[in-house]
């Protein structure tokens, strides 16, 4: 009898040691990520180099070859993580910035990047290495970010500028925000300081909106944003607004509301107007629409004549997240000067099934759109049709060509990264 | 003894239905998840998504969360005025502006807290159109 109760004590004991480590211990990914295999036009093939890096979000590629990876959370303190390859794998090898963020480029011995309201560089030694203790020096400060499209991706061109999003935080610029009924603001003051792309110097120190530019406006949240130097001119993603059905279901289905408005790819000049919130472009009608928070009526153009029109156009809500043009001689020769748009997915689709969570590529001629786009690699969510964005096993998020001309593709879910490579 | 037994049974049988039937509270109940998933589906899902996961890092998530478990009072205040600041949900934060719903009817609200408490795996007490009123009146 004592021995039973013993026996009894020590398993409780036991389940209870194990209830508590299982309890506290490490947090499992939530998804087991063998599970997805990327699907890759013929002769490609995708290797995930490093897996569990954390929050990734943009990625660069330094001169040495080197891949810089920003994210969205720390991970021991550090907000940027610097891997090299070898034999197949990635190591992390050094990691600095005590920030989170989105925003990384590299530029003349240089790596930028940035947080929601800043932008810092940090200068690389003879060996194009950042030094373990190397300071950071702001160069941009005060942007807004509002909790809402609140990332700065950045990009830099060949005259010492630097573009950085900012990004509106709002869906339409209603008065209140995603209220229904609320009216759209007219003028969108918030145009003045956010749902745009600025201007500022790469070298300078602490500028504030009043030392750079508005370099365009009308544009909701650009997302991937990267200067094409065969053209000489940006290029930018947009994430569209939403809610065309939710807000106006007198006027949209859930299939309008899950299709409209297209995400745009567009070629950005100096003085651009892509029309946010007044207007968005419909990828059925080709044409920009008024908005009907400013009495738009699905078919009228009315003021949103005349305003920017996109490269390329893409379904709605699928989140074009980073742009990259392709300028490496691996890939076959359709791909030279073309564009890959990663999408990170919808999540505004709802109640119809989830789309995006793809790479795409679009093929360019001249910076201009060349063909159809086509859906590059996929299978990221790793399964089926899902409802909600939390069932998604990865989601592409970032881009960058590496130093032997294969792709690298960054995932915010898992914290991989894979390289695609042509094989012929 | 066979007989019996039988008899037993559908005494047992009718007692259980018939307290079913007539368990007013349990009808009432039934009736508001009913209603409250309608409004679920026209004003909710769209950014809490159809299984109440939320989006990642912009809509918190539905299910078994302090925020839906717990304070009935909190949860009604977030619908009729909307919640405008970042919040921790089991270690994710979440910081899109979630608008006010104020122009849903008290019933309404009390219909679709309650068919939130009760879905996506959760389980907690009705919010009666009352408790919407008497937060709405304050």
């Amino acid at each position: 009898m004592k021995s039973v109760a013993l026996k009894m004590m020590f398993l409780a004991v036991i389940s209870l040691i194990f209830a508590t480590a299982f309890a506290n211990g490490p947090v499992k990914p939530k998804h087991p990520r063998a599970d997805v295999t990327l699907k890759l036009p013929a002769g490609f093939t995708a290797t995930p180099i490093a897996q569990d890096l954390g929050k990734n979000r943009h990625i660069a590629v330094a001169p040495n070859g080197d891949l810089y990876v920003k994210l969205e959370k720390l991970k021991n303190g550090k907000g940027i993580l610097v891997l090299r390859e070898s034999g197949g794998k990635a190591k992390v090898v050094n990691s600095f910035g005590d920030f989170a963020g989105t925003g990384i480029a590299i530029k003349n011995g240089y790596v930028y990047a940035s947080n929601d309201q800043e932008v810092f560089r940090y200068k690389m030694n003879a060996k194009g290495e950042v030094e373990p203790n190397q300071k950071a020096e702001k160069i941009i400060t005060g942007l807004i970010g509002r909790r809402q499209h609140e990332a700065k991706p950045i990009a830099l061109d060949n005259a010492g500028n630097i573009y950085v999003t900012i990004g509106a935080p709002s869906n339409s610029c209603q008065t209140k925000d995603r209220e229904k009924g609320s009216k759209g603001m007219d003028p969108c003051s918030l145009l003045d300081s956010a749902g745009g792309i600025w201007q500022f110097k790469a070298d300078k120190l602490n500028q504030t909106y009043k030392d750079g530019a508005r370099y365009a406006t009308g544009i909701r949240n650009a997302m991937g944003i990267e200067w094409n130097d065969e053209v000489n001119d940006l290029y930018a993603t947009q994430h569209g607004r939403d809610g065309l059905f939710q807000m106006f279901p007198e006027l949209y289905n859930e299939e309008q509301g899950a299709e409209l408005p297209a995400e745009e790819m567009m070629r950005v000049k100096k003085g651009s107007d892509f029309g946010w919130p007044y207007c968005y472009y419909d990828q059925m009608q080709n044409k920009k629409i008024l908005a009907p928070e400013y009495g738009g009526d699905k078919m009228k153009q009315g003021r949103c004549e005349g305003v920017d029109t996109p490269v390329a156009a893409f379904p709605g809500h699928w989140a074009p997240n980073d742009l990259i043009f392709y300028t490496g001689s691996q890939f076959p020769e359709k791909y030279r000067n073309g564009a890959f748009v990663a999408f990170h997915g919808s999540w505004n689709r709802a109640p119809l099934k989830q789309k995006g969570y793809n790479v795409v590529f679009v093929p360019l001629q001249g910076g201009a759109l060349n063909g159809k786009y086509e859906v590059f690699a996929d299978g990221f969510i790793g399964g089926a049709d899902i409802d909600s964005p939390d069932e998604a096993k990865t989601r592409p998020c970032g881009l960058a060509q590496a130093a032997d001309g294969s792709l690298y593709i960054s995932d915010s879910v898992t914290g991989t990264i894979w390289k695609v490579t042509y094989n012929k | 003894m066979k007989s019996s037994i039988l008899t037993v049974t559908i005494l047992f049988i009718a007692v259980v239905f018939s307290s079913a039937k007539n368990n007013p509270a349990q009808d009432a109940l039934k009736l508001s998840i009913e209603r409250g998933k309608k409004v679920y589906d026209n004003t909710c899902l769209a950014c809490h998504q159809v299984n109440g996961s939320g989006v990642p890092g912009m809509n918190p998530p539905l299910k078994k969360t302090k925020w839906v478990l717990g304070d009935k009072k909190v949860l009604i205040n977030i619908v009729l005025k909307g919640l405008d600041q970042e919040i921790e949900v089991n270690d994710e934060t979440y910081s899109n502006v979630m608008p006010a719903f104020a122009h849903l009817s008290d019933q309404e609200i009390a219909d679709v807290l309650t068919y939130v408490r009760n879905s996506f795996g959760n389980k907690a007490s009705q919010v009666t159109e009352a408790e919407v009123k008497k937060l709405r009146d304050k």
